[in-house]
């Protein structure tokens, strides 16, 4: 059976990358089921189409015009209902980021169906039983969860999987105008950006460079930020950082914030509290940089560096810019 | 305005997470259980302040679930929640709660349903959204800040590096997130309150179970830490390269 995959790129035509891995989870899925992998994309650019294709979609449907009322996730949900009756879709697949998840869940109600949320990967399929892997109690655990509706929706956790892209891969792609007329009931009256550093996003992002208490104050960051930059990474902190106001909510991982799973996670000044480590033992990779070599964070480790961070970190981050220049 | 909170129940924080019959079944032996954070401390306490502001005039609690989660509930009564419902079937996945609460909601209209971001146990997040697909409600998720005025709620909603002030006319669905309000205790005058507060039990509605938790397995631990010496760092960063491969 075919299955849908919802790619936003409206904001500058840029397909991102969670969607690129929920493409090629898809491809996978209809492989399996004997469908094929459609991707419905909004405003993606010619590069992104390409891209996609190598990632396994088989077809792409690319609306072209501006939808201002998708930023209401409903209408999102509504769009994609009408391609999932258009194309004889069963199954959907979006990344389980922000906006993924608003829309999957809510198509999910729309359809009125089940729903596999935040997947880690596919286990089996078995008829219309599929069964997936996904992280159980902020990942302290794994959990195969089975999910038998006939039709279906799911979620990938960005950063799960590694695509194996097919540059031989060539899709059939449909370039439309979406015409229907959708009045947004959510209305956004204003964007207010709060990242300081890179833009990455951090559940996508690969490395994430992250300060606790530690620091001692905002004013310290410029380290945190420093070495983030060299690494190309994104930028976090512990709960009491952000309740602090040192920095932006959305920073803040663990049980009551994000849980990121990237591959190397650097955590400089933070104590390493069960439920900080909840929402980052995913990580490939742990560096802890503490002044206390009894930090439980240790315990979660693979390196760990005891010292003071305002003495290690600037070293770090000019040794990082050393290996890389040396790679270039 | 009436506010509906749906609440979860979870483990504690601290809680060791282990599996019984044959890793099939979370085992809840010796667990203490809590209202989920996100409900507790934003979602609930935010439609309090609400109706402390006289721009709700009540908030009521739901919970999908078995008796044994009647504690919790009193709890989320202690904390100030007018009255409370409990649909007494098992909470399978999020949507077999979405389709129980979009039942409720049916026969007992209400025009704010605050719900949290996601449960940290199972860590779904999406009941609210199948729930507001299911009403064909508006849905603001990840709200951290909001607001009634008149008939429209204005929201925080963040956004991958930011948020976006939204606004949107009632009825809606709102999934909170951290910042919308702050934790409170309940007083002792909450506790005695809470017993003598209504606790409704209903029958559950006739619905889908699609999904279910087939196996489950603990996260391995790590191998022992490597400690690197502070003026080395150069070797922390031939390990990341070499060994870890990930720089
Ligand atoms: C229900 C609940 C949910 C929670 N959810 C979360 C969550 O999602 N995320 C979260 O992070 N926390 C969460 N917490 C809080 C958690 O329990 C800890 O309090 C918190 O993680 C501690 O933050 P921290 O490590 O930054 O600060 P601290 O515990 O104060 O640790 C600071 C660390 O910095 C080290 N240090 C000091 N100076 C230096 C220096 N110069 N160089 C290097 N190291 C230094 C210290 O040795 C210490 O280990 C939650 C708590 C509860 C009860
Ligand atoms: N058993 C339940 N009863 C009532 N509300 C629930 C239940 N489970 C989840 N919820 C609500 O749905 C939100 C998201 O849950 P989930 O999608 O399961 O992560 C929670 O924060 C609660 O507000």
């Amino acid at each position: 059976m075919s299955v849908l995959v919802f790619a936003d790129a409206s904001n500058n035509g840029k397909v991102k990358k969670a969607s690129f891995e929920a493409t090629y989870f898809a491809s996978q899925i209809a492989q399996q089921t004997g469908g094929k992998c459609v991707v419905l994309s909004l405003k993606a650019d010619d590069d992104s189409k390409q891209k996609l294709a190598h990632a396994g979609a088989q077809k792409i449907i690319n609306i072209t015009n501006d939808i201002p009322a998708i930023s209401d996730v409903s209408v999102a949900a509504k769009i994609l209902l009408k391609y999932t009756q258009t194309e004889g879709i069963k199954d959907v697949v979006l990344p389980n980021d922000i906006q993924g998840k608003a829309v999957a869940s809510y198509l999910a109600g729309l359809l009125n169906t089940g729903i596999a949320p935040a997947v880690t990967s596919l286990v089996s399929i078995n008829g219309s039983t599929y069964v997936f892997k996904r992280n159980v109690f902020s990942g302290k655990a794994y959990a195969q969860i089975s999910i038998s509706s006939d039709k279906k929706v799911i979620t990938l956790l960005p950063n799960s999987l590694q695509i194996q892209w097919n540059t031989q891969n060539i899709a059939e792609i449909k370039d439309i105008t979406e015409n229907d007329n959708y009045t947004p009931r959510v209305i956004v009256k204003s964007v207010e950006k709060t990242t300081t550093g890179g833009n990455i996003p951090l559940p996508e992002a690969e490395i994430v460079v992250s300060g606790g208490r530690g620091l001692k104050g905002p004013e310290n960051w410029g380290i945190i930020e420093d070495l983030a930059k060299a690494l190309g990474a994104a930028t976090a902190c512990s709960r009491p950082v952000a309740d602090a106001h040192w920095r932006p909510h959305h920073e803040h991982v663990g049980q009551t914030g994000i849980a990121i799973r990237p591959n190397l996670y650097i955590a400089i000044g933070i104590s390493g509290a069960i439920q900080h480590l909840a929402g980052v033992s995913g990580s490939k990779t742990i560096v802890v940089i503490n002044t206390d070599k009894e930090a439980p964070f240790f315990k979660a480790a693979d390196y760990g560096i005891v010292g003071d961070a305002f003495e290690v970190v600037p070293k770090l981050t000019e040794a990082i810019k050393k290996f890389k220049a040396s790679q270039q | 305005m009436k506010i509906l909170v749906p609440i979860a129940q979870v483990p504690d924080t601290t809680a060791k997470i282990s599996f019984t019959d044959n890793n099939t079944k979370f085992n809840a032996t010796g667990v203490q259980f809590i209202i989920n954070p996100y409900d507790e401390w934003y979602a609930l306490v935010r439609a309090l302040e609400l109706k402390e502001a006289g721009l709700a005039e009540k908030v009521s609690v739901i919970h999908v679930g078995l008796a044994d989660a009647d504690a919790t509930i009193r709890k989320a009564l202690a904390l100030g929640a007018d009255d409370s419902f409990r649909i007494d079937t098992d909470p399978a996945d999020a949507y077999v709660v979405a389709q129980q609460l979009a039942q409720f909601i049916k026969n007992n209209p209400y025009e704010l349903i605050l719900m949290g971001k996601e449960t940290i146990s199972y860590n779904s997040g999406v009941a609210a959204g199948i729930l507001a697909g299911l009403l064909d409600y508006p849905y603001i998720a990840n709200a951290s800040k909001l607001d009634i005025n008149g008939n429209t709620a204005v929201a925080h909603q963040d956004i991958e590096g930011g948020y976006q002030v939204v606004e949107c006319a009632l009825p809606v669905v709102i999934s909170a997130n951290k910042g919308m309000a702050e934790q409170r205790i309940p007083n002792m005058k909450g506790i005695m309150a809470a017993r003598t507060k209504p606790l409704q039990v209903i029958p559950a509605y006739p619905v889908n179970i699609t999904t279910k938790y087939e196996q489950f397995e603990l996260a391995p631990g790590r191998s022992a830490c490597k400690f690197i010496d502070p003026n080395n760092v150069e070797e922390l960063v031939h390990l990341l390269h070499t060994e870890a491969k990930v720089i």
